[in-house]
């Protein structure tokens, strides 16, 4: 049953934009904006740091962070709940998007690497005495802005337009997405290959001139990252409620009943294809000057398996659900990694199974049964 | 006088009932609406359509019978796109090409097909189910636009009644029984305003009133529409044909009336001769 309910099709009072959401649903978005733009600032920046009420840096990182995952599984939704398309190479497009930001935070940090140098100290280590004509620009952050959005979004374009012309799909599209990614690792390993081999990224100093660790620069990371997530929770729901988001999900449930109505499916599934690999770009912008690492390993396989399981956890094709997926699989995640570290990935395997097996149309489901007994 | 023959004497009378057919891109100036001219399918050494050569004209409702494997469903798949042939022209009106369109831009041209097994889109409530298939601007573009105006909701409306879902126009098409799937897929393809329609096996699981039912819109639609009907049930063709063709093998064995059919000792031999 899953959007159903919810799409009125009769003239409803109101311009569209208040109809996206229901009473009820506006009500929980205010309440998370208040929550992400009052709440945290005053906890974190104006209540003292001795205060039993004071939200330390390691919290407003983590939900930093857990906040663009949660966009992540929001994109993965669009493309797997809504389109039935399972990406498992999503972490390609996060971690392009990231990239492409930190060659600006690199280039941010002047001369204050190790080695003192114009150049970021891998390039001084591998003996290289100026950029490589890709880096061009990039101390620039609007350019870099430009390449979190094309970057991955020209990738999807090309790689999906050849995938979905051909017919790929499936478990086929899957697996071609995850040898992707893959081999995107692989070549990002390479110190040649010039965006600093196995380290990657790090040890940022500044950002638009403001010093990267500072509370206040901090807060406003996080506070940008809440506002990115609050609207493409908007946006994403204006997609799948407009009349081409219907047509995704009927190419998801009945292919050939969509092209015999004259739609021609590679078009749109090219299109929320590369949506959301923008939003996943966009999202790894956000990660990296908050968690001030990048590196290949945002590329591996088992990166882009979590993302689709904090999707079906949260309940697919729901929107809000894979983002609660993805905050309560992260939290779990940071709670367990510190109790128990070497069997983390055996319960988040478990977890899959039993969220497919019991529930199906995960927490979101959950919720919507408590609901309507 | 039974009901097959009023039904019948209903079809006979106006043809073509003018506007629709001449209307849009398809030309019809010589009666003709398809043409298939010696086509030929093979797969993997099996030939599925031999040397099949087959004209019908618009307004028509036509029956294709024949037993298991004689190229019916493959013969749809020539015509919608699905399957491309080997050898052979296929002709839409005088001047379209099916060979060479895929199949959304053969949807668009005007040629609706309904599936053997009813397909519609389980997770939409029946009236999403009729604006999908509705006639429009199917780019990606205009349709993330798009929005239903009074005309539309109209249209959505009457084909509703025409289909008898009006009272389940708000459910999911996935709770409806077998034969109101059926009737909305229907639906769909003349929401679509094709001019011709393919049906394979529309009344397959209908019960009797359904099928009956499903025989007097056939009939109606004959004349403003094209029909090509595949149909198992001999009763339901002898209901609403008026001119059928028998296939065997991948090709035209007879074609006439359905008493010129059923006297045919050929056709008896190899379909009717139980």
């Amino acid at each position: 049953m899953m959007g159903a309910s919810f799409m009125p099709l009769a003239p409803v009072a109101g311009p569209r934009l208040l109809r996206l959401l229901s009473p009820g649903g506006w009500s929980f978005y205010v309440a998370a904006a208040a929550v992400l733009f009052v709440a945290f600032p005053i906890l974190h920046l104006v209540v003292p740091a001795d205060s039993a009420l004071h939200l330390s840096d390691y919290w407003v990182t983590l939900i930093g962070k857990i906040m663009c995952y949660a966009i992540v599984a929001l994109a993965m939704d669009l493309i797997w709940g809504y389109t039935g398309i399972l990406s498992l190479g999503h972490g390609l497009f996060f971690a392009l998007g990231g990239y492409a930001m930190g060659m600006y935070l690199m280039r941010s940090i002047g001369h204050e690497g190790v080695y003192q140098s114009d150049l970021p100290d891998f390039m001084v280590f591998l003996d290289w005495k100026k950029y490589p004509w890709y880096w061009s620009f990039t101390d620039h952050f609007w350019y870099a802005a430009l390449l979190v959005v094309l970057i991955p979004g020209l990738l999807a374009l090309v790689f999906g337009f050849f995938a979905f012309r051909s017919r790929i799909r499936g478990v086929y599209f899957s697996i071609i997405t995850q040898a992707l990614t893959y081999a995107s690792m692989l070549l990002f390993f390479r110190n040649d290959t010039g965006f600093g081999g196995n380290n990657g990224f790090t040890d940022f100093k500044r950002i638009l001139g403001f010093p990267i660790a500072a509370p206040q620069t901090r807060m406003a990371l996080f506070a940008i990252t809440g506002a990115a997530l609050l609207g493409f929770l908007l946006f994403a729901r204006w997609i799948v409620t407009s009349k081409l988001g219907r047509v995704l999900t009927a190419i998801r449930d009945a292919e050939t009943r969509v092209m015999f109505s004259g739609y021609n499916p590679v078009y749109f599934k090219l299109f929320i294809w590369t949506v959301s690999a923008v939003i996943c770009g966009i999202a790894g912008a956000l990660y990296v000057p908050q968690v001030g690492i990048i590196n290949p390993s945002e590329m591996s396989p088992a990166n882009s398996i979590e993302i689709a399981i904090w999707t079906a956890v949260g309940g697919r094709g729901t929107l809000y659900g894979p983002v609660l997926g993805a905050a309560a699989v992260n939290l779990g995640k940071s709670w367990f990694t510190k109790a128990f570290p070497e069997y983390w990935l055996f319960a988040l395997g478990l977890l899959f199974i039993l969220v497919t097996l019991f529930l199906p149309r995960g927490l979101a489901g959950l919720l919507a049964r408590r609901k309507t007994p | 006088m039974s009901d097959a023959t009023i039904l019948r004497e209903q079809w006979d009378d106006p043809v073509a009932s003018g506007a629709r057919l001449l209307s849009e891109g398809v030309d019809t100036s010589h009666k003709g609406i398809l043409y298939l001219d010696g086509i030929s399918v093979s797969f993997d050494g099996f030939k599925a359509l031999n040397n099949l050569s087959l004209v019908i004209d618009a307004g028509e409702l036509r029956c294709v019978i024949g037993p298991n494997g004689a190229g019916k469903t493959t013969m749809m798949d020539v015509i919608t796109g699905k399957t491309q042939p080997d050898t052979g022209t296929a002709f839409f009106g005088q001047t379209i090409d099916l060979t060479r369109l895929s199949e959304p831009e053969i949807a668009g041209a005007g040629i609706g097909r309904k599936f053997q097994k009813p397909t519609v889109f389980e997770q939409h409530s029946v009236y999403e189910n009729l604006e999908l298939a509705l006639k429009a601007d199917k780019r990606v573009w205009p349709t993330l636009r798009s929005r239903l105006d009074g005309v539309a909701r109209d249209r959505i409306t009457a084909t509703l009644e025409t289909i008898k879902l009006v009272p389940q126009a708000g459910r999911l098409a996935g709770l409806l029984s077998h034969g109101q799937k059926q009737w909305l897929e229907i639906g769909m393809l003349l929401m679509q305003e094709p001019q011709l329609l393919l049906l394979d096996e529309p009344v397959a699981g209908m019960t009797d009133d359904e099928t009956l039912r499903s025989a007097e819109l056939f009939v109606s639609l004959a004349g403003s529409y094209t029909l090509i009907v595949v149909e198992h049930d001999m009763d339901f063709v002898e209901r609403i044909a008026h001119k059928v063709t028998v296939l065997h093998e991948g090709s035209v064995l007879a074609e006439g009336s359905m008493d010129d059919i059923q006297r045919n000792e050929q056709v008896i031999e190899v379909f009717l001769g139980r």
